[in-house]
């Protein structure tokens, strides 16, 4: 722990608290039904995206997927454009036209976020490839799931980014559940991180719930990339607290969520933001009063970006047909 | 464009062979190295996403496709993500890359290496596809891609690198969106796509041996149809006949034949007849082919039955 600063974590913490406290905020009104836009809660899964990011600088490029509302704050995003995306506003990060599925934050670096499962991983490598043509120092992350393990695209992208060296880490978050499939039923071993290896691309492991673990394999992929020394291929294991899309799966009255409950429980006891509360504590890093003024402070921000939202006007009818293409 | 526009690249499989592109990339590698003349492995969805990738990322690629049928490999980056992109982004983000893609019909190939799916892209929101028949629009609707900030379709036809023409060494443009009259007429409108073209003039030419003054109007550019020229053609002549090198059903001719009669009905003093292929997969055997591509004759009976001087 002595390596970082006091800052430094602070901020980590904020950060992970920022996603969580975004992320429960949508529960409420999605029941409710005043979000009808099909939302993929990062709930459980924040210690990737805070602990990836964290490795990053801003000029540095990342792509997403379907559940990227974590991608996007930590990257950089405003959380009043993304409250007032999902509504639906004129406001928001993609002026209301993409929703919860596209997000996107160009000046910091998230060039865009898309559900089509692994099919932001091929644009990527382009990006990355972009980089190296311009001879720029910037690193690529592409965000996706264990279900994209299964298109074939992922294995293209790897063998074109090994055979052009390209600056890239493919970050696969592994939250054990393909929609409703569990990861045994698509696969015939629980084994993503080997994916690279045939491709001469070295692939980790980490516990995606520890935020210290993934930033600093994180920060190791980083350095590899900017020597010239990538792509690196990681595999974060994770836990989704939410269901696949929604707060508990509830679409439309059916409950889909067919995960034990055992199984639920075991991962609750490892929330990776109970955890690293636990290690600052700790570690005296931070007392529990700080914690708390970070919590109130963020939820503040939370409270905040729904003012925003509501204070904002949806896309005016006439204007349905703008951006088709750029004129 | 690779000179005066260093964000400009070319990829796809076979980029450094004339047996692939013919002798389109001839000396590129040469001038500008494997950096910027990049050939691939046989990954087309990746490749093509690569390209889609490097052009949100500020660069203008143009990706390749030797044989348009592999490029159905690529529909998710085509079709999901570069023709949605600049829209789903609510305008934040945009593709600038030209798909360029080769019909390569004939020569027994058979239906896995012979289609023309213009019409499939053209039905896409935020896709543009140009189609040139000339050497001259060819480098000048290459030109224009390049340089257009949305995704661009540019589809060749093998049949069309016999023909010559004058090229300016000078870079310009050709605008996407303009259909140009290869032949004036004031009897019927004949609209063409690609290597119809010259089957249509072909056509025309020997129906004025007959006194019939065709109009041929060479299409270029599929999406952005230019619909005011066909519009103006049609109130010229009242008649129209439409020639495509793709399907008939739901296909690029479909679509001109209802641009016409919802606009132009008023004009037409008989009803628009389409001449393309079969709703049939291309064949292999010579005698089969033969059957299968439209031709000038085809074109003329067309004609002769747009202004009710059937011989049959």
């Amino acid at each position: 722990m002595k390596k970082y600063t006091k800052g430094f974590l602070e901020n980590l913490y904020r950060q992970i608290i920022r996603i969580r406290f975004c992320e429960e905020s949508l529960v409420e009104p999605i029941l409710k039904g005043e979000i009808k836009c099909p939302c993929h809660l990062y709930s459980g899964e924040e210690a990737i995206a805070t602990g990836v990011c964290a490795a990053l600088e801003e000029r540095d490029y990342v792509f997403g997927n379907h559940r990227s509302h974590g991608h996007y704050l930590a990257k950089g995003g405003s959380m009043p454009e993304l409250i007032a995306e999902i509504y639906g506003k004129e406001t928001g990060c993609s002026k209301g036209r993409g929703g919860s599925m596209h997000v996107i934050v160009p000046d910091k670096g998230l060039l865009g976020a898309a559900p089509l499962v692994a099919g932001t991983i091929s644009l990527a490598v382009g990006a990355a490839l972009a980089a190296k043509i311009r001879k720029e120092d910037r690193v690529t992350v592409s965000f996706f799931g264990d279900g994209a393990a299964g298109e074939g695209v992922l294995y293209e992208s790897l063998n074109f980014a090994s055979l052009k060296k390209l600056p890239i880490i493919f970050a696969c978050e592994n939250n054990l559940y393909s929609t409703h499939m569990p990861i045994r039923e698509c696969r015939p071993g629980n084994n993503i991180f080997k994916s690279s290896v045939p491709f001469c691309i070295p692939g980790y492991r980490v516990d995606g719930n520890d935020v210290l673990k993934v930033y600093e394999l994180s920060k190791k992929a980083v350095e590899l990339c900017r020597k010239g020394q990538g792509p690196v291929f990681i595999e974060f294991m994770t836990y989704r607290l939410r269901g696949h899309v929604g707060p508990d799966d509830n679409i439309q009255g059916t409950h889909t969520d067919i995960r034990p409950k055992t199984e639920i429980e075991k991962w609750t006891k490892r929330d990776p933001i109970k955890r690293f509360e636990k290690t600052l504590l700790k570690n005296r890093i931070l007392t529990k009063e700080d914690l708390e003024i970070i919590r109130k402070e963020t939820e503040a921000e939370v409270k905040n970006a729904y003012v925003f939202t509501m204070n904002s006007p949806y896309p005016e009818k006439n204007e349905l047909t703008k951006y088709v293409f750029k004129e | 464009m690779m000179s005066s526009d260093k964000s400009v690249f070319l990829i796809g499989q076979g980029v450094k062979s004339p047996w692939y592109v013919g002798n389109t990339a001839r000396g590129l590698l040469e001038k500008f190295g494997t950096e910027r003349v990049i050939d691939t492995p046989v990954s087309e969805n990746a490749i093509t996403g690569v390209a889609v990738g490097a052009a949100i990322a500020g660069m203008r690629p143009v990706v390749v496709h030797p044989r348009m049928d592999f490029m159905l490999y690529a529909m998710d980056p085509i079709i999901n993500e570069a023709a949605n992109w600049h829209y789903m982004f609510g305008g934040r983000s945009n593709v600038p890359v030209v798909i360029w893609s080769i019909i390569n019909r004939g020569g027994e190939q058979a239906a896995q290496h012979s289609q023309a799916l213009h019409a499939l892209f053209a039905h896409i929101p935020g896709l543009k596809v140009v189609m040139p028949s000339t050497p001259y629009d060819a480098k000048g609707l290459m030109i224009s891609a390049i340089k257009d900030d949305n995704p661009v379709i540019y589809i060749d036809d093998r049949w069309l690198y016999n023909i010559e023409g004058e090229v300016p060494e000078e870079i310009y443009e050709v605008p996407i969106g303009k259909a140009i009259i290869r032949k004036e007429g004031k009897d019927i409108t004949l609209a063409a796509t690609s290597y119809m073209v010259y089957e249509a003039i072909q056509a025309a030419e020997e129906l004025s041996k007959d006194g019939i003054d065709v109009e041929v109007i060479d299409i270029r550019s599929i999406k952005p149809l230019d619909k005011k020229m066909l519009l103006n053609s049609v109130q010229k002549t009242g008649r129209f006949v439409v020639v495509d090198g793709g399907w008939k059903t739901c296909g690029f001719s479909a679509e001109v034949s209802a641009l016409v009669s919802e606009n132009g009905f008023k004009y037409l003093k008989a009803p628009i007849i389409r001449v393309t292929l079969p709703d049939t997969p291309a064949p292999a055997s010579y005698r089969l082919e033969k059957e299968y591509y439209p031709t000038h004759i085809d074109i003329i009976k067309g004609i002769k039955k747009a202004i009710g001087d059937e011989e049959e």
